[in-house]
């Protein structure tokens, strides 16, 4: 089984209409989003939710202030400013609590509990594809998106196993951070969807070196190619020299929004002119895996 | 006044906004800009300011003393990130995983983990003609953003106590990185393109705003693609529309190139004077 991750570094240059339009064409396969903290694969692939579990990680603090002493030690030893007296008690602030448990082990009497958090939900999904989707979403301000997508790709690598599936498709997020060293960690091949911008190049760079360091090889979309030809001959430039291959150049085209604004991938849009493009990137993208 | 320019969604036009709407208000006052979207900081790529102080940000994290250590194993059972491992007769520390709360190390009985600095990356503190331009860049590999945020934020509070108007850039999401950088602003203008995916994550960053009992406004950009709901959407939540966006090729050039665009498209400057106005009226002193 192969685990194809497909990332951008910056947002907005259309890697989620690229890895909705794939799983249109891709056989054997099934699709993972593990942009766990703004999702929209379901908005293109319309699943049913059919299984759903509470995700839960990381723990808060709590007082309670019947036990407690009031002898400040919880406040004192807190790095993160998250226990205030508000009211003449001692309260834990959850935006702030990165749930350490330091005031929990320090607290002389016992007042401190460290309840495990439900910090987001998780689902397996049949879609209007027929293939499954797994998905997620991760709850206000959480901080474990990078284990959630860990869960995510976990599920997702289950049911292909139990299906007989050959491919995972994982939608990623922007940035470098934990949620995209997550979704990186045990892939088979990082597909980018970059666009020919400043920021779009200065991005890639970024989530690239971070790639190297996988040791994962990557190939890359450009879209919106015709926006800016400086700026995409400096990306091809780039590419070359790190031995990225480019499977596709895309011209800027407003079916972007259009199909997105329909509920559709591009392939359902306008089979026509779009079926033939992302099969093609698809045998690529098979073709770097063998 | 402190404002964050966020937004669920990337690549809706938060940079693009912050900077143009740095550099208009600068004209009249004293403006800081910090971009906070330490994982890809871009704003830098619109400015021309010149780098007034470089500084590079540290995270504490503890570092095993072997010859001290007695093996008793309680900073392996005291960490909740399962960032300090015993593993034989040995301790393995990853720094990537620690969130530096310091239990293990002011715990241990033996003081056999000393905390010591971990690079996060760079801020630099450029200057350009009245504004005061702020941007940190995680260094490759680090997982946890919030800690430059935070960082970020204190130099700012430090060191521009002349800017009556600080403007953050912030990351897409709704995740940690996002609450930090949000938290402590007076506002936040949420940027948004009007199509499912605007809408949807639009949607999120309203709820994540709440949550913080943060006053918001919308700014919608790309108008002419997708359709009106995100409009229907706001009227419906009540959500003031500072200003719309005419979709056009001819800004997506510019912005391709890293060009500025309130002192060349007439729509962008009217749209930067339209969210000055509301700014001000809110009583943007302070």
């Amino acid at each position: 089984m192969k685990e194809i991750v497909i990332i951008s570094g910056k947002g907005g240059t259309g890697k989620t209409s690229v890895a909705a339009a794939l799983a249109f064409v891709a056989e054997k396969s099934l699709m993972a989003d593990c942009d766990v903290d703004a999702a929209d694969m379901h908005l293109i692939l319309k699943p049913d939710h059919k299984q759903a579990q509470d995700f839960y990680s990381g723990l808060k603090a709590e007082i309670d202030p019947a036990k407690c002493s009031f002898c400040g030690l919880c406040k004192e030893v807190c790095r993160f400013n998250a226990i205030q007296i508000k009211h003449g008690v001692f309260e834990v602030d959850f935006l702030a609590c990165e749930g350490c448990g330091y005031c929990f082990e320090v607290c002389p009497v016992g007042a401190i509990s460290l309840p495990q958090q439900n910090v987001g939900q998780s689902f397996i999904s049949n879609t209007k594809l027929g293939a499954s989707l797994v998905h997620a979403r991760l709850g206000i301000g959480a901080d474990n998106s990078g284990k959630l997508v860990a869960k995510v790709k976990k599920d997702a690598k289950r049911i292909a196993g139990e299906d007989g599936l050959e491919y995972v498709l994982v939608d990623g997020s922007p940035g470098i951070g934990c949620p995209v060293i997550s979704s990186l960690s045990g892939a088979n091949l990082v597909v980018f969807v970059t666009e020919p911008s400043l920021s779009g190049l200065s991005d890639l760079k970024r989530v690239w070196e971070l790639t190297k360091r996988f040791g994962i090889h990557g190939v890359c979309v450009i879209n919106k190619a015709d926006l800016n030809s400086g700026v995409s001959s400096q990306i091809r430039e780039f590419l070359g020299r790190e031995g990225i291959g480019v499977i596709a150049e895309i011209p800027y085209d407003e079916d972007f929004s259009r199909a997105i604004t329909q509920g559709q991938s591009l392939v359902e849009y306008d089979p026509q002119k779009w079926k033939p493009i992302f099969a093609k990137i698809w045998e690529q993208i098979k073709k770097e895996l063998s | 006044m402190k404002l964050a320019i966020a937004s669920g969604k990337g690549g809706t036009g938060k940079t693009t906004l912050a900077v143009n709407l740095a550099l208009y208000a600068a004209a009249t006052r004293r403006v800081a800009l910090l971009d906070l979207d330490v994982e890809e900081p871009n704003s830098g790529i619109f400015l021309k300011g010149k780098l007034k102080r470089e500084k590079q940000l540290f995270r504490a994290v503890p570092e095993w003393k072997k010859e001290a250590c007695i093996l008793c194993g309680k900073c392996s059972e005291l960490c909740r990130f399962n960032a300090v491992l015993k593993l034989g007769k040995h301790i393995l520390v990853m720094p990537e995983l620690c969130h530096s709360c310091y239990a293990c190390s002011e715990l241990c009985p033996e003081n056999a983990l000393p905390m010591t600095q971990k690079s996060l990356g760079f801020l630099r503190h450029y200057e350009q003609d009245g504004l005061d331009f702020v941007e940190s860049k995680m260094e490759i590999g680090v997982e946890m953003a919030t800690p430059l945020i935070e960082q970020t934020l204190a130099y700012a509070e430090a060191e521009i106590a002349g800017a009556d108007l600080q403007i953050r850039d912030c990351p897409p999401g709704t995740s940690c990185s996002v609450i930090n950088a949000t938290r402590d602003a007076d506002f936040a203008l949420l940027v948004t393109e009007p199509t499912p995916f605007g809408l949807h994550d639009l949607s999120l960053a309203v709820e994540t705003m709440r949550h913080l009992d943060k006053p918001i406004a919308v700014a919608v950009n790309r108008v002419g693609i997708g359709n009106d709901d995100v409009f229907r959407y706001c009227e419906a939540e009540g959500i003031p529309v500072w200003a719309s966006f005419p979709h056009d090729r001819r800004v997506a050039e510019l912005y391709s190139r890293g060009e500025t665009l309130y002192d060349k498209v007439d729509s962008i400057r009217t749209g930067m004077d339209a969210i000055h106005t509301q700014i001000s009226s809110l009583g943007g002193g302070k």
